[in-house]
């Protein structure tokens, strides 16, 4: 009776583990099946790499194109706000920092990665877009731009990159940081140039899922980027990305307007399988 | 010796300390500068978010009227009350499934599955891509399969289930990590007292791993609260209290979402803002808390 329990148990919770295989099964069941016929419909090039985005023309122009750029613009702008900051930051608590202060840092640091992305969008769109439209005033911007986008998602992505940079740093035999000193290097010198150095692997896997989290960001960029689809003219101007072309249309699209929305989820959701995978490749390495 | 360097951050390692005591200050102008760089870089995070809670809670506290939390929500006064109460619900569902799920799974990856398992392999590699998955595509997901395909409807239920996927990975790796950390000394002493594999795990090894799990799920509460765009397009955006599992309702977050889009009641976003960012800087606080137990009361057990 007693063995009974024993395997029955074992293979409910073997069961249980299969969820998450399900659950990813049926995702990309759901989203390729749902997507990938409009895509065809479309065309799949002109689909991806078409400049008119225009659901409402008669004929309907379906191209993501402009959305696909919006969201590499903007993540690439996310990232050069955020990996600076973030990987200095780093170093700073792993090499710099006095232990008062890591003891407020550190929560800190884990507090920035807890508030809601809607709160950084709703700072964004009281703090960040005035003070972009008041410092470029004479470029004619309404604030609402590429570059706010950045800064917002810069932020945003900020608790990321410190986080997994860290623990790269820490991971580094002190070996290294004493051997560079007894060759006669300064603290800061034997950090930057050997230690810095010897987790870089570490710290490429940070920005790699810093860059999945910015590109796969919605409500914040909603709410401060315009959301203008077209193909992106100037930092200052507007910008939509993949994820905020889904959530602004899917409320009143229908029929292909509706599965063209939905393609455009598949194509974010490829973007961000490759990110994983290449930042499981990056982790591997940096155990290795 | 060793340890003195490991600790370098306060007590500078003996080669430096014997540098400053020689006197040697000649100014080096890169490490001058390298140094420069990271303390201001540490004061820009850590001004950015003093800043941002400080300028919510500043311009929202003063409006957080009584009128906020009436019962029943209009456009007059824009309550939250009911978004408050939803958001509870929906908490307490989504948990309902994903916490026996994600508890599950990580003990048999823990206590059962072998090294080298392919199945294990698959499961850890599925985890992993559930995780880095961003909410939109949840949302996309959630509207394909439950709101449409089960023909559930914008409902709480529909949301609840998205969110319950969305939150899995979180609950099984704090689950896993807090299962691994009890020492096997716990199990072999089980065993040895002639307990089974499943007493073993139910009395010995998931008691003493609680508060690693406990935050974990604490930590996927905070996403749940302050989750919008996988639940817009499930869940939808009514701001009523829900009849049953299968109406529509609206959480805090897509209230304050609703509430800011339409740009007429800035101040009672402001206010809203205020209450979402309490309760997760708090949630946040104490799921710290819970993890910090763990850790402690690991040590001592260890010692």
């Amino acid at each position: 009776m007693k063995n009974v329990k024993e395997v029955v148990m074992k293979y409910v919770f073997m069961v249980a583990a299969a969820a998450s295989i399900l659950a990813v099964f049926l995702i990309c069941v759901f989203l390729f099946a749902n997507g990938v016929p409009a895509m065809r419909e479309v065309g799949f090039f002109k689909f991806l790499f078409g400049t008119t985005w225009a659901p409402n023309n008669v004929p309907a122009s379906y191209s993501i194109f402009p959305m696909i750029v919006g969201s590499i613009y903007v993540t690439a702008g996310a990232i050069i706000v955020g990996v600076p900051i973030g990987i200095l930051t780093a170093v700073f608590m792993a090499r710099f920092c006095p232990k008062g202060i890591y003891k407020f840092l550190k929560p800190a640091v884990d507090l920035l990665a807890g508030i809601p992305s809607i709160i950084y969008g709703f700072f964004g769109m009281v703090v960040i877009v005035p003070l972009v439209r008041t410092i470029f005033e004479r470029f004619d911007t309404d604030g609402m731009s590429m570059l706010t986008a950045s800064i917002l998602l810069g932020i945003m992505i900020l608790p990321t990159i410190i986080g997994v940079s860290e623990s790269a740093i820490r991971a580094v035999p002190n070996s290294y940081y004493e051997g560079a000193l007894a060759l006669g290097a300064t603290h800061e010198r034997a950090v930057f140039f050997t230690v810095l150095p010897a987790a870089k692997s570490g710290i490429l896997a940070g920005v790699v899922l810093g860059i999945g989290r910015a590109i796969g960001e919605t409500m914040a960029v909603i709410m401060v980027a315009g959301n203008q689809a077209r193909m992106p003219v100037s930092i200052l101007k507007g910008v939509r990305t993949m994820t905020a072309n889904i959530v602004i249309e899917m409320g009143y699209a229908t029929g292909l307007h509706r599965e063209v929305l939905i393609a455009t989820g598949v194509v974010l959701f490829v973007f961000i399988l490759i990110i994983n995978l290449s930042f499981s490749v990056l982790k591997r390495r940096m155990k290795a | 010796m060793t340890s003195e360097l490991t600790a370098n951050t306060k007590n500078e390692p003996e080669v430096l300390q014997k540098r400053k005591r020689r006197g040697k200050k000649k100014i080096r102008p890169l490490s001058l500068i390298l140094r420069l760089l990271v303390w201001l870089s540490a004061g820009i995070t850590f001004a950015v978010l003093i800043f941002l809670v400080a300028y919510i809670l500043v311009r929202g506290v003063p409006y957080l009227t009584p009128s906020l939390f009436e019962w029943t929500y209009n456009s007059e006064n824009v309550s939250m009350l009911p978004s408050i109460i939803n958001t509870l619900i929906m908490t307490v569902l989504a948990l309902a499934v994903s916490i026996p799920f994600g508890i599950f799974t990580a003990i048999f990856l823990v206590e059962y599955a072998k090294k080298g398992n392919k199945f294990v392999t698959v499961v850890r590699l599925t985890s992993e891509t559930l995780s880095g998955i961003p909410s939109i595509v949840y949302g996309l997901f959630g509207m394909l399969f439950f709101v449409t395909y089960l023909d559930w409807g914008y409902s709480l239920l529909a949301g609840a289930a998205t969110l319950a996927i969305m939150v899995l990975p979180l609950i099984m790796r704090t689950t896993e990590e807090a299962l691994l950390a009890v020492p096997d000394s716990f199990r072999e002493a089980s065993f040895g007292l002639g307990a089974g594999k499943l007493r073993t795990v139910f009395k010995i090894v998931l008691p003493s791993a609680i508060p690693g799990i406990l935050s974990g799920v604490i930590l996927a509460i905070g996403r749940i609260v302050g989750e919008t765009a996988a639940l817009i397009y499930t869940a939808g955006t009514m701001a009523t209290l829900p009849e049953n599992v299968f109406s529509s309702t609206r959480t805090l977050s897509v209230h304050m979402y609703m509430l800011s889009g339409e740009g007429l009641n800035i101040n009672e976003s402001y206010a809203t803002a205020v209450v979402l960012l309490v309760v997760v800087l708090l949630i946040n606080w104490l799921s710290g808390v819970a993890a910090k137990r763990l850790t402690s009361s690991g040590l001592r057990e260890q010692q």
